[in-house]
């Protein structure tokens, strides 16, 4: 299988579904360039600057004309940029793409994916590093899905472009130059399907995006010490694949949950509670949980560092539940 | 398509306009009886908008709406029945009841939605210009919205983008000088809408919105502009509001006379004296039209009455075209 980059599997995957629909076209502010993240360089020379297109500094209309293409007959692929900036366009996410199919009795369908790059890294201080996906699993009429490899991430987009419901894909920033192999054919990965990214019997750390590759580096740590951890990414929130989970924890007894949003009300808050109703009988001690606290993302390297969760605080609520 | 309206298309304005007004005066009965929930906000008096605005538009053209959309969605062809089901909350409502009137769309009739959020299609507009010239075909799309909507940033980021792309939209702005309780003195800096189009260097003209001729050839200007690829317009449509921003407010913010004033202006008897006096229409031809929408208002309502209500679990549906209901 030949090897890539996350942001050149998304490149990839843009490509191929531009290649194979003519309906669909890309929009954000710098795409043509590919600025900030080069996921879209060399797109406009292939498919032109009628479908790769320049937007003004204008989310919400950028976001709210991607809506009105999408209902009419398009299949728009919206670059956020920055996932912090959706909330100038918050009102077209929540009120008007996840509601209007709902509101107007299924008369209309919203065909769009919103790239949504995001997470923490580099000082990039308080208006570029949250973690939102939060918002948007408890915002119904959105599926939200959220890869942690190059082929899932390459797999889930093609998958959300040709999905007739508005998708949010989560890229997190420091995952876009991270190298793995991606299948030479063409894959589509399904919304709802969880991928278990390592086999264990001890205990089950469920992680998305980065914190994936936290968790495989935490059980290295943790083989050492003689505890088998096993890894799920759930690799889509909306829909959840709940069986891979259930069969996870029927295997090992033991959940850590990893993310890398703040704690409160967050997805992973929600996950633990997913497993405590369908898998309170298996569970042998409480669900453990990794996640930021509360606070905005400082700028401060030591203080970002502070805030930003690591394999070793999997391994020590690893090392808690097995006592 | 002539910016001159000839005597059919004049008598059809009258006609459509009456059909709202009887419409909403019916729905105000029904609201004040008990008969429909939730909240209405009335258009009576600003028909000359709604009707003079679709005249120009086609039956495959969009129309993009506010939450005082009643009277555009029937001035567009929308089924009154299926409309005044929806306001019932009745399973046969054009949204299956989960709409209502704030949140009505019908895509029969082109109609994208009224919103309940002010300004939401200002945003939406530019993408549905978009779609309509990447599919090679000539329809235009025409947003509502009020001049209160003219104040939030997704006017602006709207105007902006569809000039920018040269899209085939229509920007119609229905002034009727009030944002719910609050006068457009207080709300909108600088007095004129129609003048911040020269700020996006695109057409910007206000009209009497209480002319149904008038704004039919301002917005027949405009749809003519758009269908030929030359880009968006934006019209100021000034009318008058009668009634209360939502029906139960009183509106003792108001002075009377306004409303008083408002009333002698009222569109619809303005188009009928000028048919009259070009002997297009008498007494007994407007009776038979008043009678006809009379049956057509009534068996709207009668409909809506003996529909069934939806079944609860219906409250689970038409969320996402696939979904895994275990996830549920």
């Amino acid at each position: 299988m030949p090897l890539m980059d996350f942001g050149e599997a998304l490149n990839l995957a843009l490509a191929e579904e531009m290649r194979r629909d003519p309906r669909v076209y890309c929009i954000g502010e710098d795409i043509v360039l590919g600025v900030p993240f080069g996921v879209t360089k060399g797109l406009a020379e292939e498919f032109g600057l009628e479908r790769v297109i320049n937007a003004p500094i204008s989310e919400a209309a950028i976001v709210g004309s991607s809506m009105g293409a999408a209902l009419t007959g398009l299949v728009p692929v919206v670059d956020m940029h920055f996932a912090d900036f959706v909330t100038c366009a918050m009102d077209e996410v929540v009120n008007q793409i996840a509601k209007s199919r709902y509101m107007f009795g299924g008369q209309v369908a919203c065909p769009l994916t919103l790239r949504m790059p995001y997470g923490i890294g580099k000082s990039a201080g308080g208006h570029h590093s949250n973690s939102v996906e939060a918002w948007f699993v408890n915002t119904p009429g959105l599926k939200v899905c959220i890869p942690s490899t190059p082929a899932d991430a390459r797999g889930l987009l093609k998958t959300a472009i040709r999905d007739p419901d508005p998708v949010l894909v989560f890229e997190h920033r420091a995952l876009y130059r991270v190298r793995g192999e991606v299948p030479a054919e063409e894959t589509l990965v399904p919304l709802g399907s969880a991928d278990v990214k390592r086999a264990g019997r001890d205990v089950t750390v469920i992680a998305t995006a980065r914190m994936v590759g936290e968790a495989l580096l935490a059980t290295e740590m943790l083989a050492e010490e003689g505890i088998s951890a096993e890894v799920v990414d759930p690799r889509s929130l909306v829909p959840l694949d709940r069986a891979t989970l259930a069969a996870s924890v029927a295997r090992t007894h033991r959940v850590v949950i990893a993310e890398e949003g703040p704690r409160r009300a967050s997805v992973g808050a929600w996950l633990a509670w997913v497993v405590m109703e369908q898998s309170f009988d298996e569970l042998d001690a409480p669900i453990a949980r990794v996640a930021a606290p509360d606070v905005p993302i400082p700028f401060s390297p030591p203080m970002e560092a502070f805030v930003t969760a690591h394999a070793g605080q999997i391994v020590a609520a690893a090392r808690e539940l097995m006592k | 398509m002539t910016e001159a309206a000839g005597p059919d298309l004049l008598l059809q304005m009258y006609a459509a306009m009456l059909r709202v007004r009887r419409f909403e005066e019916r729905a105000r009965e029904l609201y004040h009886a008990g008969r429909i929930p939730g909240f209405i906000h009335l258009s009576v008096g600003q028909e000359a908008v709604a009707v003079g605005a679709c005249a120009a538009l086609r039956h495959d053209d969009y129309l993009l709406s506010t939450h005082r959309g009643h009277g555009h969605l029937i001035a567009k062809g929308g089924s009154l029945r299926r409309l005044m089901a929806e306001l019932y909350g009745k399973a046969a409502g054009c949204c299956k009841g989960k709409g209502g009137s704030m949140h009505i769309a019908d895509t029969s009739v082109g109609y994208l939605g009224a919103n309940g959020v002010l300004t939401s299609g200002c945003v939406l507009a530019p993408g549905v210009g978009l779609s309509i010239r990447m599919r090679g075909t000539d329809q235009v799309v025409a947003v509502l919205f009020g001049d209160g909507a003219a104040n939030r940033g997704p006017f602006h980021e709207g105007v902006n983008l569809s000039a920018l792309w040269r899209a085939p939209v229509v920007f119609l702005c229905e002034n009727n000088a009030w944002a719910s309780t609050t006068a457009q003195d207080l709300s909108t800096a600088g007095g004129s809408i129609a003048a911040r189009a020269a700020g996006y260097g695109i057409p910007g003209v206000a009209v009497d919105g209480n002319d149904a001729v008038a704004v039919y050839a301002a917005v027949a200007r405009a749809v003519a502009r758009a269908r030929a690829g030359e880009g968006p317009s934006l019209i100021e449509a000034k009318t008058v509001r009668w009634l209360g921003h939502h029906e139960g407010d009183p509106q003792a913010y108001r002075p009377r006379s306004e409303v008083e004033d408002g009333r002698r202006r009222d569109p619809i008897a303005r188009l009928r004296a000028h048919l009259e006096a070009s002997a297009l229409l008498d007494a007994t031809h407007a009776a038979r039209v008043a009678e006809g929408i009379e049956a057509e208002v009534e068996d709207a309502v009668a409909f809506a009455e003996s529909s069934p209500l939806p079944e609860p679990e219906a409250a689970l549906d038409d969320l996402l075209v696939h979904y895994p209901w275990s996830d549920r």
